[in-house]
């Protein structure tokens, strides 16, 4: 018997998409647990996202402060690790995102609690199944403290639906609040108007072929005209042709879209780790003997100069006759 | 300033994963210092040297810190020859360990080193777990700052501001030390680390962490090295147990099209992604 505390983030007033898979996994733990699903909401906007929260959980927790403008691991994992316990949580989940990722270990710590990173699966009440080795193998891992600690793949969870009635929000004391001496100083946003790479349905990636920045433009075309996000392989965000955080593999971005474009990308298995859940992956590359032909369902052997024109002319094409 | 560096070494990545009895095969396996921890220490080299000239800062220091089986020995001295100054190698095995049992003789070696710094790799690419910086920093009550793709001390090396990899961009983030940082690949790229000794200018080369040069080498044999016993810190029986691995079943085979027309038609017609 125990409740599961699912930390979500949110974004202007409504919970975030990869949010929805963490809520996912709770419910499944709930119902392992004989418990209930607890949100939490902390930080700046907390209060304004709670009632879209409450379509999703039968319980939500805001902790809202002016000392938490700022996300800080420093500041916002004791008050995750004192809510777990105040609320007889025996599981505390998030989302594999960048913040997820930083803030649960660090929660666990607090909290004594074994943890389970970046799982695809929930297996009896504390027996999880993680990829380990890039993805080349799945390890399930049996954790045995009271209280166990979990991050989420977003690919691996479905979005959860709305529940039919609202769930009920209170609100939580942030307590002392102390960074440790930590700041924040400023986030260099990648500005986009194009869909997070976690959350697309189409991502069209660009490989070290792609030779430079400038050269990513006509990818982008591509990217706009199927409403995809941007991916880009290590090679490509080290050589600093595309921002870091398109990068997708297994130091980067795990992503599952429905439609994936490897382009000019060769396919070395840290990307593959981050790409082949993909429902239907397309390589275009001008070499039919790169890795990335073996886990394409459609490969084009052809340089990405005179395919990705081409294809943007016949999807534009396409569209026109619908 | 003085850093330490835990490092792990993980079977060599380019090998393809075997089962026995429902493992991973690890028998005749070839071991490499987890890339992240190699550019972990490539990246204390970088804050406590001028990269201009061969000089490491006065009084400066890197303790590199290992759990590894008795046999791990050769990894942890190449992170020697490639200019750590001292080694301590706590002998374990990974059945004797998860990531708490980590943290807690991390925490206590610390305790008596007392570091102004650790730097670490942000996930070893075996377990891919990316858990034990962010633990060890909670544990000990340090600021972190994890992902890290580049570092600047302030004057005094009393605070870093260090820009981290995030969804949606870099944040720029500063801890005062002592703190835990955690590196993301870019820390190795050429101007992703300043210290304000090595100018400005000055590009770091290469792809990665520096190969330790012959020099190096030799004088890693000469450099202290010392082993500690699991047994010396107190740990208990893990709390994180593996029952089971297995392989994600093959992709089916794919097809190769003839031009972009045939691609369209499929991707709209049989595959209706379109």
């Amino acid at each position: 018997m125990g409740n599961i505390l699912a930390f979500c983030e949110f974004h202007d007033a409504a919970l975030r998409i990869s949010a929805l898979s963490n809520i996912a996994f709770a419910r499944t733990a709930a119902a392992a647990h004989g418990g209930e699903v607890i949100a939490l909401l902390v930080g700046a906007g907390a209060q304004a996202a709670s009632a879209g929260a409450a379509k999703y959980a039968g319980k939500v927790i805001v902790v809202e402060d002016g000392a938490l403008a700022h996300y800080l691991a420093e500041t916002y994992a004791p008050i995750v690790a004192r809510l777990a316990k105040e609320n007889g949580a025996t599981v505390v989940s998030a989302t594999a995102t960048a913040l997820g990722k930083d803030l649960i270990p660090r929660v666990a710590a607090l909290l004594d609690a074994g943890m389970a990173s970046d799982i695809k699966e929930m297996k009896g009440t504390k027996e999880f199944v993680r990829p380990i080795l890039a993805g080349n193998a799945y390890s399930t891992v049996e954790i045995t403290t009271p209280i166990v600690c979990v991050t989420v793949r977003q690919s691996e969870f479905e979005a959860a639906a709305e529940l039919g009635a609202a769930g009920a929000v209170t609100t939580a004391a942030a307590g002392a609040v102390d960074a440790l001496g930590a700041t924040f100083e400023k986030l260099d946003a990648t500005k986009s108007d194009r869909p997070d790479l976690g959350d697309a349905k189409v991502v069209v990636a660009g490989g070290r072929g792609m030779k430079n920045g400038e050269n990513f433009k006509v990818l982008e075309q591509l990217a706009d005209l199927l409403g995809a996000a941007m991916g880009a392989s290590r090679a490509a965000t080290d050589a600093g042709m595309v921002p870091a955080d398109w990068q997708v593999g297994q130091t980067g971005k795990i992503v599952a879209p429905n439609l994936y474009f490897a382009v000019a990308i060769s396919g070395a298995i840290q990307h593959l780790a981050g790409m082949k859940g993909s429902k239907t992956i397309v390589a275009i590359n001008k070499n039919k003997d790169e890795p990335i032909f073996q886990v394409a369902d459609y490969g084009l052997v052809m340089e990405w100069e005179k395919a990705v024109p081409e294809l943007i002319s016949e999807i534009k094409k396409l569209k026109a006759t619908r | 300033m003085k850093i330490l560096v835990p490092i792990k070494r993980v079977p060599d990545p380019t090998q393809k994963a075997k089962l026995k009895d429902g493992h991973i095969d690890l028998a005749g396996a070839s071991w490499i210092v987890n890339t992240f921890d190699e550019y972990a220490v490539e990246t204390a080299l970088r804050l406590l040297e001028n990269g201009e000239g061969p000089a490491r800062i006065a009084g400066s220091e890197i303790v590199v810190v290992s759990l590894a089986p008795e046999d791990a020995g050769k990894e942890i001295r190449n992170c020697l020859a490639m200019g750590a100054d001292r080694a301590i190698h706590v002998v374990a095995t990974d059945a004797e360990l998860d990531s708490l049992a980590v943290v807690k003789v991390l925490a206590a070696i610390i305790a008596a080193e007392k570091p102004d710094l650790v730097v670490m790799g942000k996930q070893a690419v075996d377990g891919d777990a990316n858990q034990v910086g962010q633990m060890l920093a909670g544990k000990l009550g340090w600021p972190q700052a994890t992902f890290a793709a580049s570092i600047e001390t302030d004057a005094a090396a009393k605070s870093l501001l260090v820009g981290r990899e995030v969804d949606g961009g870099v944040e720029y983030k500063r801890v005062p030390v002592p703190a835990v940082v955690t590196v993301d690949l870019r820390i190795v790229s050429a101007h992703a680390v300043k210290n304000g000794v090595t100018p400005a200018t000055h590009a770091y080369g290469g792809d990665g962490a520096r190969l330790p040069s012959l020099k190096g080498i030799m004088a890693s044999k000469k450099k202290p090295y010392e082993q500690k016993k699991l047994a010396d810190y107190g740990v208990g029986a893990p709390v994180i147990k593996e029952t089971v691995v297995t392989l994600p079943p093959a992709r089916a085979a794919g097809q190769l099209v003839a031009d972009v027309s045939t691609l369209v038609k499929k991707l709209a017609d049989e595959a209706k992604v379109l």
